[in-house]
C-alpha cells in the first residue's frame, strides 16, 4: 500500500479564508460569529464575505452558480494553490476529484408566491405547471443538481480527470476521503481533490433539520453543553478541500506533504444507545489512533451523539486534547469532515498525531488519522 | 482464470435485476425490449395541462406512501436488489457481504409538503419561508426530516439487505448508474471486499422535474404518439423522454464467485471516465473527453477496439449527445464502427437518468446472454450525419461477447463500461 499524504488544504468558513486564519482561531479559541437575525429564532455561522474573483475569475461562471457551489469552487481553487498544482494545466487534467455534497437551493420568492396562489387556485395542478413553466430561471436547475458543485470545479479550475459527488450528509465527507485514499493507495490513482461545500443561509435547508427537532435554538453553547438543554446544532456555511497524493507522487513534483493520511474509517450503526461509542472505539483502532492525540470532534450538539462521542474520545484518549469544530464554526453537514481534516492538518505543524470525528446528527460514524509527515 | 492481465481480481456479475416501464424483471424487461415495445405513455400521475412534454416512461404499477422521489426511488431500488440478490444467491437473507453503492436522485421536498407545512403554518396571507417554518416547528412533520435527507434511501436499503459498512449513495447526473458499477469493481480490484452490490435508481418524474428539463430544452416534445417520441440517432430527434427505473447488479471477484458455484453470467471488464470541463451541459466540441473515456474502458479491459462486439448507447434522443456520441465512437474505432451495431434502449424505457447506466449494464449483460440486440425503435429518418448501424426498428440475432456501454452527464460527467462473457 502506498503512502497517502496531503498536500494541498483549502477552506472558507464563518471564521475566515485560509489555514492560518482558523489555526490561529484554533489556537485563540475564538468566540464564533453567529447570525441571530435573518433566520430568527434561529442562528447560522455565517460565512466571511469573500472576493470571489480571486477563485472564479469568469463573473459569468458566478452567475451560474448558487452560494454552495461558489463556495466550494472557491475553496477548491484555495486547496489548489496550496498544492502548487494551481497553474499546472496537464496535472489537474489527470487530477481526479471527489465531492461531498447535497444540493437543491430554490428560488425564495417564487415558491412562496406559489405556495399563496396554490391555496385558492381553481385547478392547483395546473396552475403549478403554469407558473414553474414561466417563473423558474432555467439555468436554477444547474445550481440544483448535486453533482454541478464538481462540474463547475472542472469548469473553473480545469480538473477533469474524473469526478463523482457523494451525497448522504455528513457521511458524504467521509466517505469521500476515504474512498480516495484507498484508491491512491491501491494505486489506482496518483492524486486527488476532495471536499465539500455546505451553504448554510438557506431557509429550505434549515426546513429539513427543523423538522426533526435538530437546529439549537437558544443563546449560543458549546456543543458539549447542548445536550442537557434539549439539544441541537447550528448550521455553518462553509467549504473545505485537499488535495491527496501518493508521497511519491507528491516527491516527484517537489510538492510539500503537510500530512500523512493514515486512515480513513466510516460506519453505519443503528443508533441505539451506546452505538456511536461502540462504532467511535472499533473506528479508532481501525485506524490505529494513540490515547493523546489532537482531535478536532465534529460533534454536533445533537442529544445522544454528542454525549457518546465525548466519553468515548475521553476513553480512548484520555491525554487527547479536543477541538469541537462545531464550537468555531458551526455544522457543515457534508464539508463537516473535510474541514475538520484541514483543521487537524494545520495543527499538526504544532503536534505529530491528529483525528477527526465526524459523527451525523442522525447518522454515519466516521474518524481520520493523520500524522506529521516524515 | 481470477484476474486480468494487470493481475487484478476479475469482476463477475453473478445477479442482476431490473424494473422500468416495461415491466418487473429481467424477463418481462427482455421480452418487452427485443420485441420493440414501448414504455412510454402519457403522464397520468399529475395533470399536464400547460406542459409542452406530457409523455414519460413512468413506472405506474409500483406503488409508494407518501409518494415522492425518495419513496419510489427506494421502492424500485429495493425491487431490482431483490431479484439481483436472489439469483446470485450470496450470503444469508439481510446479511450481503459486501458493500452497497447506489447512484440515487438528488432529493428536495417537494409541493404537497411544502403546501402542508404551508397549512400547519396557520398564515393565511402570503406564505413565506419563514411560515414554512413555523409549520416545521410544530413538531408534526419529524418523519419528513429523514424521508428528505440525501442518505436516507441508501440507509433503507442497506438495512433491507445488510450490506457492509457506510453505504455511498452517489451522483454523476446522468452517468450515475455507471459510476456506481465503476465504484464496485473498484473496491474488489483493490481486494476490500469479494462482492458489491451496485445499484442505480430513479423515480424522479414529477411536475417540477420535468419542467426543469422541459426549460433546458431537452425533452421531446412529440407527444402524440407517446411511443413514438424517443427518437435516438433520427434525424428528427428533438430530445429525451424522462423514464423511470432502477436496476441493481451483484458483483464478485471470479475467484469468490467460482469458489462458491457461483454461475457468472458476465464480467466487467474495464471502466473509463474522464470529466469535462467545457461547459455545463454541452460536451466539448471535439469530443475528447468522450474519447478518452471510451479509449480509458477499453484500455482498462485489456482490449482494443475491434474487440468491441456491440455498443449499448447512451442514445439520449437528444440533437447534441447522439451527434457527440457518434463522433466519440467513429474516433475510437474508425471506418469499423459503421459496421459495429450500435443501439439506444432509451428509444423504449426513455431515460432513466440516475438509473440508466445501471439498467444500462443488465441489458448489456442480457444481449451477450441472449445472443440478441435490442433495436432502436422509432427510427424512420436517419441521420446523414451518423453513419452508423443503429439497429433500426427490429431486434438482431448475433453473437456478442463484448459491449461497450456509454453514459454521460451534465457537469462533464462521462463513463464507459466494458463487459465480457468471458475474460480475455
Amino acid at each position: 500500500m502506498r503512502e497517502v499524504v496531503i498536500t494541498g488544504l483549502g477552506i472558507v468558513s464563518s471564521i475566515g479564508e485560509g489555514v492560518e486564519a482558523h489555526l490561529q482561531a484554533l489556537r485563540e479559541k475564538a468566540a464564533p460569529r453567529l447570525d441571530a437575525q435573518t433566520f430568527a429564532p434561529y442562528q447560522v455561522h455565517p460565512v466571511v464575505p469573500l472576493d470571489y474573483d480571486k477563485q472564479i475569475p469568469k463573473k459569468a461562471d458566478q452567475r451560474q452558480m448558487e452560494p454552495w457551489q461558489r463556495l466550494g469552487c472557491y475553496a477548491a481553487g484555495l486547496a489548489l494553490e496550496s498544492a502548487g498544482a494551481k497553474d499546472d494545466a496537464a496535472l489537474k487534467a489527470r487530477m481526479h476529484l471527489i465531492v461531498a455534497a447535497g444540493g437543491g437551493e430554490r428560488d425564495y420568492a417564487v415558491d412562496g408566491q406559489i405556495l399563496t396562489g396554490l391555496r385558492t387556485a381553481a385547478n392547483p395542478g395546473v396552475f403549478l405547471n403554469e407558473r414553474l413553466m414561466s417563473d423558474l430561471r432555467p439555468t436554477l436547475f444547474l445550481a440544483q443538481l448535486s453533482n454541478l458543485l464538481a462540474g463547475n470545479i472542472s469548469i473553473v479550475h480545469g480538473v477533469t480527470g474524473a469526478s463523482r459527488t457523494f451525497m448522504g450528509e455528513e457521511n458524504a465527507g467521509v466517505d469521500a476521503i476515504r474512498i480516495a485514499q484507498a484508491r491512491i493507495a491501491a494505486g489506482q490513482t496518483d492524486i486527488f481533490l476532495v471536499g465539500g461545500a455546505y451553504n448554510a443561509e438557506r431557509p429550505d435547508v434549515l426546513l429539513v433539520y427543523e423538522m426533526g427537532g435538530f437546529l439549537w435554538k437558544g443563546p449560543f453553547r458549546s456543543v458539549w453543553e447542548r445536550p442537557g438543554r434539549g439539544g441541537g446544532f447550528i448550521p455553518g456555511s462553509g467549504a473545505a478541500f485537499l488535495v491527496l497524493e501518493a508521497r511519491e507522487h507528491a516527491e516527484a513534483r517537489g510538492a510539500k506533504p503537510l500530512a500523512t493520511l493514515t486512515g480513513v474509517a466510516s460506519d453505519r450503526t443503528r443508533r441505539t444507545p451506546g452505538a456511536v461509542a461502540q462504532s467511535l472505539a472499533r473506528l479508532w483502532k481501525e485506524v490505529g489512533a494513540g490515547r493523546s492525540p489532537h482531535v478536532i470532534s465534529g460533534a454536533t450538539g445533537v442529544a445522544g451523539a454528542t454525549e457518546e462521542e465525548r466519553a468515548a474520545i475521553k476513553d480512548l484518549a484520555p491525554n487527547a486534547s479536543l477541538h469541537p469544530s462545531g464550537d468555531l464554526i458551526g455544522h457543515t453537514v457534508e464539508a463537516q469532515a473535510p474541514a475538520g481534516v484541514v483543521l487537524a492538518a494545520a495543527l499538526l505543524q504544532e503536534a505529530d498525531e491528529a483525528v477527526v470525528t465526524s459523527v451525523g446528527h442522525w447518522r454515519g460514524e466516521g474518524l481520520v488519522r493523520l500524522v506529521r509527515p516524515r | 482464470m481470477t484476474h486480468d492481465r494487470q493481475g487484478r481480481p476479475l469482476v463477475a456479475v453473478t445477479g442482476m435485476g431490473v424494473v422500468t416501464s416495461l415491466g418487473r424483471g429481467q424477463s418481462e424487461n427482455w421480452a418487452a425490449l427485443t420485441a420493440g415495445r414501448s414504455g412510454i405513455h402519457a403522464i397520468n400521475r399529475f395533470p399536464t395541462e400547460g406542459l409542452r412534454t406530457r409523455i414519460a416512461g413512468t413506472v405506474d404499477f409500483v406503488a409508494v406512501e407518501p409518494f415522492c422521489a425518495p419513496m419510489l426511488s427506494e421502492r424500485l431500488a429495493i425491487l431490482a436488489a431483490e431479484e439481483a440478490v436472489a439469483e446470485a444467491g450470496t450470503g444469508a437473507k439481510g446479511d450481503f457481504p459486501g458493500p452497497l453503492f447506489i447512484a440515487v436522485p438528488p432529493v428536495e421536498m417537494e409541493w404537497p409538503q411544502r403546501e402542508a407545512l404551508a397549512a400547519a403554518s396557520g398564515q393565511t396571507d402570503a406564505i413565506t419561508y419563514a411560515d414554512l417554518l413555523k409549520g416545521a416547528a410544530t413538531g408534526r412533520f419529524r418523519a419528513w426530516h429523514d424521508l428528505f435527507l440525501f442518505g436516507t434511501v441508501a440507509d433503507r436499503v442497506a438495512e433491507r439487505f445488510g450490506t457492509k459498512g457506510s453505504p455511498i449513495s452517489l451522483s454523476t447526473a446522468c452517468s450515475s448508474g455507471a459510476t456506481a458499477i465503476q465504484l464496485g469493481v473498484e473496491a474488489i480490484r483493490r481486494g476490500e471486499t469479494q462482492a458489491a452490490l451496485c445499484i442505480g435508481t430513479d423515480g424522479s418524474v414529477n411536475p417540477e422535474s420535468l419542467i426543469r428539463f422541459s426549460l433546458l430544452s431537452a425533452l421531446s416534445t412529440q407527444n402524440d404518439p407517446p411511443e413514438g417520441a424517443a427518437k435516438p440517432f433520427s434525424r428528427n430527434r428533438d430530445g429525451f423522454v424522462m423514464g423511470e427505473g432502477a436496476a441493481a447488479l451483484v458483483l464478485e471477484s471470479a475467484e469468490a464467485a467460482r469458489a462458491r458455484g457461483a454461475r457468472i453470467l458476465g464480467y466487467v471488464l474495464g471502466c473509463g471516465e474522464r470529466g469535462d470541463g467545457f461547459h455545463r451541459t454541452r460536451s466539448s466540441p471535439d469530443g475528447a473527453p468522450i474519447i478518452a473515456a471510451i479509449r480509458e474502458a477499453i484500455e482498462d479491459a485489456g482490449l482494443t477496439p475491434d474487440d468491441i462486439d456491440y455498443v449499448n448507447a447512451h442514445g439520449t434522443g437528444t440533437p447534441e449527445n447522439d451527434k457527440m456520441e457518434s463522433l466519440g465512437c467513429m474516433a475510437v474505432m474508425g471506418e469499423r464502427m459503421k459496421r459495429v451495431p450500435i443501439s439506444s434502449n432509451k428509444s423504449m424505457v426513455g431515460h432513466t437518468l440516475t438509473a440508466a447506466g445501471a439498467v444500462e449494464a443488465v441489458f448489456s449483460l442480457l444481449t451477450i446472454a441472449k445472443g440478441r440486440i435490442p433495436p432502436t425503435i422509432n427510427h424512420a429518418v436517419p441521420d446523414p450525419a451518423i453513419p452508423l448501424d443503429v439497429v433500426p426498428n427490429t431486434a438482431r440475432d448475433a453473437q456478442v461477447n463484448v459491449v461497450l456501454s456509454n453514459s454521460f452527464g451534465f457537469g462533464g460527467q462521462n463513463t464507459c463500461l466494458v463487459f465480457g462473457a468471458e475474460p480475455r
